[in-house]
């Protein structure tokens, strides 16, 4: 028997409803819409009571691991705990105005954003800030636009930006979106980029270099500085995705290292949960001289009193309506709250320490293809194992635990990036290396069992090509699903 | 702090076994003269209870709670059942990553699989994708795509659509190979004139991007804007910004429309001063290789058991890198399925019955303020929820400050955006609005006559 509840839609029966609402009633009030554009049937739009909807979507959650139930070292995520406090705090009523209100009655929530934005500042050593973007994807391809913008304002936008082999898989789609050509670098034996190396890349038509830091690899960028002089010797700027922010929040500032723009994930380093997928928010960080070319809106403070600027001469325009995720940013700023003067640097002090607990650990049972050191997360290879990263992946569900980031970055051969995060325990850290050892050992002595697994979980494994080959995106009455 | 699981034993077992004697150690990458900066101008950590109150004070310095508020415009507050709240604030949807497991995530899967489902069905088109940003970033994406599938460098965009959705484009095609030609539309209807539309278009357009319900609340004919872009091969790009919208009007997929975007944050999520809120996409099959974003498809496990999985993630960036078809990556996930927890709440009667009471709230104010000498509802049929009302006697600025004088934010200034209409404001009705209340605003707004 398949454990998956039913669809909605085949246990849809016409005339039920979860809902009950009081209505307007009035004499004499007729519809002014034209006949032909009316809609009178929803089709097979289902139609459930209120405990049948109760049901299915809890017996759904059931089917879901999250960071509530247990490990997930999902590298470059930063799967940390999300704290119920700041939930309570973005459900307070009395933040949820229209986007709309006049400033005058919404200077609390202006407050808020400006706040954050403070913060922020101070955290990245960045002149200046917007919370507009909704993701870190999005908040790369307005990174971009504004060193596009800043760049023409020059005199010339040049075409090409520079994006090591390690990166993530948006920075050269939000290059590319920015009207940019894109170069990939070579990383070094370290994992790192290579100022000599990157000398060989530059020339006239180099816009920036877009450099993640600490890189996918969980390593810092140690000649950051040194590539931040031969980038700005060069005419061009420094971009850093800041997706790992977690690995030095309140030890170094990147503002202070030579980086002209930078993009944050508040859903990442600030807690604010990843909903299975998002919202995010991407916030970014800009110098000076770059900052007129920050998207709208923007706010200002003036005579005590926060106004918010809906145009900008010189800036790259809007690239999300109203004032981004904001409610994001409340949960964003409840943490940094929380955490205060005295903890801020705990979070990287302790996210990094795990780390190296787990790569000490698990060094000799893996391949540790780079051997720098490890900031927030560590990145080991399948090679040399009986089966692959992802059998283990898999096998690892069977323990409650989510599995490590696979296949990524593409530079190691069956990549295992994980990345523990500062919200686990050590005894969570020794169960998790107790399974490795486990799955190892079995993976030694009988590989079948560990490429047929997971055994404990709702389903089996999933076969991916099927869903492909076969696209079935949506139900359709009279089909099999 | 409770966030550090860590006590200081564990710290120390933990350096011992590393084989370092200061944390600091592990940080010596790091450029010294710049590391360990000062954090004096942070605040001191709030604990539990100092938070909750810190927050409830920037609650208090708002006031727009005190006000009757007739605000639309892209952002519409509905009544939300408590069910909804209950069901999408478990952990088990709020805090799981995108389900690259899906074997451990079917929840979300099969609830990303419903979700596409009901987006479809509501448009009457073939395939939605699991979410975008919001109205304004789906807007352009279908931009995109439309450009995108037919190799078309132009595209037609209709000068009455949100007007943030009309920067947002213009701000997504800046740097890339598209051109935008806007189509201006007729200020006596309010809408689109599809001859005057059929003199613009030409074979090099992509596609038209026009709303309906429109900016100021009208419905577009859209199975004649779609009829003439099909001439010209382009495709039909309906936005809408009002999703309650969708059942009570004609849908985009029955009056020819090939692409449906918009907003559709009035399925169970609050205002939230503008997001997070939920951007959709969805649109003719032979446009599905061309999706941006995250899709759910059906699948089978290894004993042939029904599942879900993200699917056709070559189109993807963490594949294609600067060749996919979009560089998202997180999206709204977690608003589409409070969305189709508030979907299969409501059900086929819940949604009409309030789509259809937006409707009448919005006509019985229509009626009431037609005698009135002061203002005049500009365009009087074929609107859904918001109207456009002209100020005849002073300032709209004026009429709306006499209005909140009376605790009541009556509509948008629409010259915010638009100089010809610089003496209306938008005003738009839900089912939240009782009657005591819309006769209170029709009430003050006869008193200044």
């Amino acid at each position: 028997m398949n454990v998956l509840p039913e669809l909605i839609f085949n246990k849809s029966k016409k005339g039920k409803t979860g809902i009950s609402f009081s209505f307007n009633s009035f004499e004499n009030n007729t519809i002014a819409v034209d006949k032909k554009n009316r809609r009178d049937d929803l089709g097979d739009f289902p139609s459930l009571s209120e405990v049948e909807t109760v049901r299915h979507y809890s017996n759904l959650a059931r089917l879901n691991h999250s960071v509530d139930h247990g490990f997930y070292p999902l590298g470059s995520c930063t799967m940390k705990y999300n704290p119920k406090i700041n939930e309570a705090v973005a459900n307070i009523e009395k933040l949820s105005a229209h986007p709309y209100s006049p400033n005058d009655l919404v200077q609390g929530n202006l407050e808020i954003i400006k706040t954050l934005e403070k913060y922020l500042m101070e955290l990245t050593g960045m002149d200046a800030y917007t919370l507009t973007p909704a993701a870190g994807a999005h908040g790369e391809f307005a990174g971009m636009m504004v060193i596009r913008k800043f760049l023409s304002s020059r005199g010339n936008p040049r075409k090409i930006v520079l994006i090591p082999d390690s990166a993530h898989g948006t920075n050269p789609a939000s290059a590319h979106f920015a009207g940019y050509e894109i170069r990939e670098i070579e990383s070094n034996k370290e994992g790192i980029i290579d100022p000599e190396i990157l000398k060989k890349h530059l020339n006239e038509d180099v816009a920036a270099l877009m450099m993640t830091n600490p890189n996918t690899l969980g390593i810092f960028e140690k000649n950051i500085k040194e590539i931040s002089d031969i980038i700005h010797e060069n005419g061009s700027l420094l971009y850093m995705d800041g997706a790992n922010m977690n690995a030095f929040m309140g030890i170094v500032r990147p503002g202070d290292l030579g980086v002209d723009v930078i993009h944050l994930n508040l859903h990442k380093t600030f807690s604010t949960p990843h909903g299975g997928g998002g919202p995010g928010s991407g916030p970014i960080g800009v110098s000076n001289e770059l900052k007129e070319f920050l998207p709208v809106p923007v706010i200002s403070e003036k005579d005590s009193m926060y106004h918010v600027n809906y145009f900008s001469k010189d800036g790259i325009g809007r690239i999300k309506n109203f004032y981004g995720n904001f409610l994001v940013l409340v949960r964003a700023l409840a943490y940094l709250k929380s955490l205060g003067h005295e903890n801020i640097r705990k979070v990287a002090e302790d996210a990094v320490l795990n780390a190296n607990y787990l790569r000490k650990k698990l060094e000799p049972l893996l391949n540790l293809p780079f051997k720098s050191k490890t900031l927030h997360e560590v990145v080991f290879s399948d090679e040399g194992l009986k089966v692959k990263t992802l059998d283990i992946a898999k096998r690892l569900l069977d323990y409650n635990i989510h599995p490590f980031t696979v296949y990524f970055p593409l530079i190691i051969h069956g990549a295992m990036m994980i990345e523990p995060t500062e919200t686990e325990s050590k005894e969570t850290l020794d169960e998790f290396i107790n399974a490795m050892k486990e799955i190892l050992k079995e993976s030694e002595e009988n590989p079948d069992f560990i490429t047929n697994s997971p055994y404990k979980t709702p389903v089996s494994r999933l076969d991916e090509v099927y869903a492909a080959r076969n696209l079935i995106l949506r139900w359709e009455k009279g089909e099999q699903n | 702090m409770r966030y550090f699981p860590l006590t200081n034993t564990d710290r120390e077992e933990m350096k011992k076994e590393i084989g370092i004697n200061d944390v600091k150690e592990l940080f010596s990458d790091i450029p010294k003269e710049k590391s360990y900066f000062s954090l004096k101008n942070f605040p001191p950590m709030l604990h539990e209870n100092e938070l909750i109150r810190d927050f409830k004070k920037y609650g208090e310095k708002n006031t727009f709670s005190n006000f009757s508020s007739f605000l639309g415009g892209g952002a519409y507050d509905h009544f939300i059942p408590e069910t909804v709240k209950y069901l999408s604030s478990r952990g088990e949807f709020l805090t799981p990553y995108t389900p690259y497991q899906p074997e451990v995530s079917q929840g979300s899967l099969q609830a990303m699989f419903e979700y596409q489902t009901m987006i479809s069905m509501l448009t009457g088109l073939d395939i939605s994708n699991s979410s975008l940003y919001d109205g304004g970033t789906a807007a352009a994406e279908g931009v995109l795509l439309a450009a995108r599938k037919t190799r078309k460098k132009r595209i037609a965009i209709a000068s009455n659509i949100h007007p943030e959705y009309l920067e947002i484009i213009k701000t997504y095609v800046q740097n890339i190979d598209i051109e935008i030609d806007i189509v201006e539309h007729d200020i006596s209807t309010g809408t689109i004139n599809p001859e005057k539309l059929d003199s613009i278009l030409t074979e090099e357009h992509g596609g038209i991007l026009f709303q309906s319900p429109n900016f100021f609340g009208v419905i577009e004919d859209s199975e004649k804007i779609s009829g003439i872009i099909h001439k010209y091969k382009g495709y039909s790009i309906q936005a809408v910004s009002e999703a309650f919208s969708l059942p009570f009007i004609s849908s985009p997929g029955s009056n020819g429309v090939d692409i449906a975007v918009g907003e559709a944050q009035s399925f169970g999520l609050p205002l939230s001063f503008g997001g997070p809120f939920l951007g959709f996409i969805v649109a003719k099959k032979e446009l599905v290789r061309q999706m941006p974003g995250r899709l759910v498809g059906q699948t089978v496990d290894s004993e042939g058991k029904r599942g879900y999985v993200l699917t056709l993630s070559t189109r993807e960036q963490h594949i294609k890198r600067e060749k996919a078809t979009s560089n998202i990556c997180s999206n709204q996930a977690w608003c589409a399925l409070r969305a189709s927890i508030y979907l299969t709440l409501l059900g086929e009667s819940g949604l009409k019955d309030i789509s259809k009471s937006n409707h009448l709230n919005t006509t019985y104010f229509v009626n009431k303020v037609s005698d009135f000498s002061n203002v005049e509802v500009k365009y009087k049929r074929n609107f859904f929820n918001e109207i456009v009302l002209e100020i005849k006697n002073m300032d709209s600025e004026l009429f709306l400050s006499e209005l909140k004088k009376k605790n009541i934010l009556a509509g948008i200034p629409l010259k915010w955006f638009f100089e010809e209409y610089k003496n209306s404001i938008l005003v738009n009705f839900t089912e939240l609005h009782t009657r005591e209340q819309i006769d209170n605003f029709i009430k003050s707004v006869g008193e200044l006559q």
